[in-house]
């Protein structure tokens, strides 16, 4: 895979102020995280973790507080709205409802059209329907739906719907916020197939938000883990399935149920306690109120991204070895 | 009534009576829950799996009824009891936590005092120094931390996990024999679902319950359940021990919903699909109600669906066609 690099967030920051004391939650706090061209990274965490804010704060759909996102050299966090229209047809995002993110009041071919009319792409009306169709074939909604509406489509061709809309501008990058959580398990697997298949013919670069690990398996060629708006580990999907470095990593995969009651009683890591507020941090590592390996280095000092054997891990005690 | 059974429903039938027509929603179900197990009911959405545990409760809304069926609970039937005989039953011995503990907890009282309530309106004689003792107990063995701070929570103060918790408190503080939990996992991250899965577990071996769960995840099943029963537009279409629904899967779609789960450390290029989506309830296939999106389908099956027939001890199958047969050969 190329490593050129499309997207880039330095040092990123996103703060949202809260009640009237001024009280401030960071849903994204230091983040700096590459995003090559025509991988699918996957961010994970669970919720709360920030991961939705990270996805949206990139591609401008939220204004960042801090930090930079370079696209082609340019610092797209900088821009106003107005600036940045011409870079908006290159991101595009699929949402997590398939059923809150179309208009019920628009047919299926509005929907599809409206981005390509917002940007002048086809000329004529006959033209845009044209295109519409193409783009339907693409998802695999027959053509004669031309003229329903949302309510009249299930769940997963909803999505489809969704993800036409969103191919419709021939994007670079496309944001899938949880687009399948959404789904029963048999129509999760043929959008998860889809996706898979217009990122070969579209040429598309995915940024995978998911909090279900096996989903991200399948998808993900590396995969961030999120806590608490930090990173805690960036790392290719097959090293960090065999060997999460991170504590978090480790409880988070050991979490995933397996759908084989032969290993029911598997060794497995069972994390306690849950997730501490945004709205106050732990003064050194996010984690380490419910890391069981933290030490007094932990509680007072936050660990930086560090290179371990090539991917990054923020932790000052990393699972390496028996080292434990 | 087997007296190994907590539960035994037998031909439960719950329509819903809608303009369009009569919806099957759940349609002849059989459903054995063992004393002291933890019996699985998986399913899409739709399939009617929350409808068959609302028809136990006497939960079903108009425009659904009950059409008939017995539901025999520890040797009573529950079935055409009055409502306030029902009601006196359900919490007393059968609790029921649902998926969004958010709706189901009253946002304007003190979680504790509700906990509280459900006691005391069960046991009368209890004193309310004795009740809040109670509910500390309760709230320190689901695994609340700070129990004494977290009684003056509001249900919005806390976090999903913690709801979750007060609610499975609410529902064990009256040690009931059947807890009937619906999909008590799916709105709660992996890593608190682990520890939620492990509570139940954990409950059930200390206090000898029996537990109907509800899911659509089989990976849950998996984790904890005794039995399986496997659900589809309305009917049971498989059933086993949980060991040999997995081993000797029977039924294509128990197989297709298997298949279609992304495995860690497989490296499928494509995930297995279901082709199509769960049929309308208004308009059924006139055979078995799977036959369209079934790869192995044949004639036969668009003609008359099966009945459920045991192919090994105790494994049940509603296909004309079980794979075991074909795919183990």
């Amino acid at each position: 895979m190329s490593r050129e690099i499309l997207l880039r967030a330095e040092h990123l920051y996103k703060t949202y102020k809260t009640g009237k004391k001024g009280r401030e939650v960071h849903a994204v706090s230091d983040v700096s995280l590459e995003i090559h061209k025509g991988e699918t990274l996957a961010l994970v965490g669970e919720s709360g973790c920030g991961k939705s804010t990270l996805g949206r704060t990139l591609i401008h759909m939220l204004p960042a507080t801090a930090g930079s996102v370079i696209y082609k050299d340019m610092d797209i966090a900088a821009m106003s709205d107005k600036q940045f229209k011409p870079y908006r047809s290159k991101m595009q995002m699929i949402f997590q409802d398939p059923y809150a993110s179309l208009d019920p009041r628009m047919t299926v071919r509005d929907i599809i059209a409206e981005p390509l009319e917002t940007y002048k792409l086809c000329g004529s009306r006959e033209k845009t329907t044209e295109a519409v169709l193409r783009l339907m074939e693409a998802v695999g909604i027959p053509g004669e739906f031309l003229n329903r509406y949302p309510h009249q489509f299930s769940g997963g061709q909803r999505q489809r719907i969704g993800i036409a809309r969103a191919i419709a501008l021939r994007p670079e990058l496309i944001i899938c916020d949880e687009p399948v959580s959404a789904l029963d398990v048999s129509v999760q697997s043929q959008v998860l197939n889809l996706l898979k298949d217009i990122q070969k013919d579209y040429d598309l670069t995915y940024l995978f938000i998911g909090h279900d690990l096996s989903v991200v398996n399948f998808m993900a060629d590396r995969v961030c883990v999120m806590f608490l708006g930090c990173i805690c580990e960036v790392a290719d999907k097959d090293e960090l399935y065999a060997k999460p470095l991170h504590p978090y990593s480790e409880f988070l995969l050991d979490a995933i149920p397996i759908a084989d009651p032969h290993r029911r009683n598997r060794k497995r890591k069972v994390i306690s306690g849950e997730i501490p507020s945004p709205m106050d941090l732990p003064k050194g590592c996010c984690f380490c109120t419910r890391c069981p390996y933290a030490t007094e280095e932990c509680r007072s000092i936050r660990p930086e991204l560090r290179d371990i054997g090539g991917r990054k891990v923020a932790c000052h005690h990393p699972l390496e070895g028996e080292n434990r | 009534m087997d007296d190994r059974n907590i539960l035994e429903i037998r031909g439960l039938r719950s329509y819903f009576f809608t303009e369009k027509g009569t919806v099957p929603a759940v349609d002849g179900v059989d459903i054995d829950v063992p004393k002291g197990s933890i019996v699985g009911l998986v399913g899409e959405s739709g399939c009617g799996k929350s409808m068959t545990v609302r028809s136990i409760m006497g939960l079903v809304k108009y425009p659904g009824r009950v059409v008939e069926g017995s539901m025999c609970f520890d040797g009573r039937e529950l079935s055409g009891l009055r409502e306030n005989e029902l009601r006196k039953i359900c919490g007393d011995d059968i609790s029921m936590i649902f998926q969004e503990p958010m709706t189901s907890l009253n946002p304007v009282m003190k979680v504790g005092k509700q906990v509280r309530e459900a006691l005391m309106i069960h046991d009368r004689s209890i004193s309310r120094a004795e009740a809040d003792k109670k509910v500390m107990e309760i709230f320190e063995k689901v695994g609340i931390p700070e129990p004494e701070k977290r009684l003056e929570c509001y249900p919005h103060q806390l976090s999903g996990g913690l709801r979750q918790r007060v609610m499975i408190a609410m529902a064990m503080i009256c040690r009931p024999k059947l807890l009937i939990a619906d999909e008590p996992t799916t709105a709660l991250d992996v890593t608190i679902e682990a520890q939620i899965l492990r509570l139940m577990k954990e409950l059930r071996d200390e206090t000898g319950m029996s537990v109907l769960l509800i899911t659509h995840n089989l990976g849950v099943v998996a984790e904890i359940c005794d039995y399986v029963y496997v659900m589809y537009a309305g009917r049971i279409v498989e059933q086993a021990e949980t060991f040999e629904l997995f081993d000797h899967t029977a039924h294509p779609y128990t197989r297709g919903l298997l298949d279609s789960i992304p495995r860690i450390g497989g490296s499928a290029e494509r995930l297995h699909t279901i082709p199509g989506v769960v049929p309308n309830l208004l308009h059924l296939p006139k055979g078995c109600a799977f036959c369209n999106r079934c790869g192995y389908a044949e004639e036969a099956c668009h003609k008359a669906g099966g009945e459920l027939m045991e192919i090994r001890p105790g494994h049940k199958v509603r296909c004309i066609k079980p794979l075991e047969t074909e795919v183990k050969a």
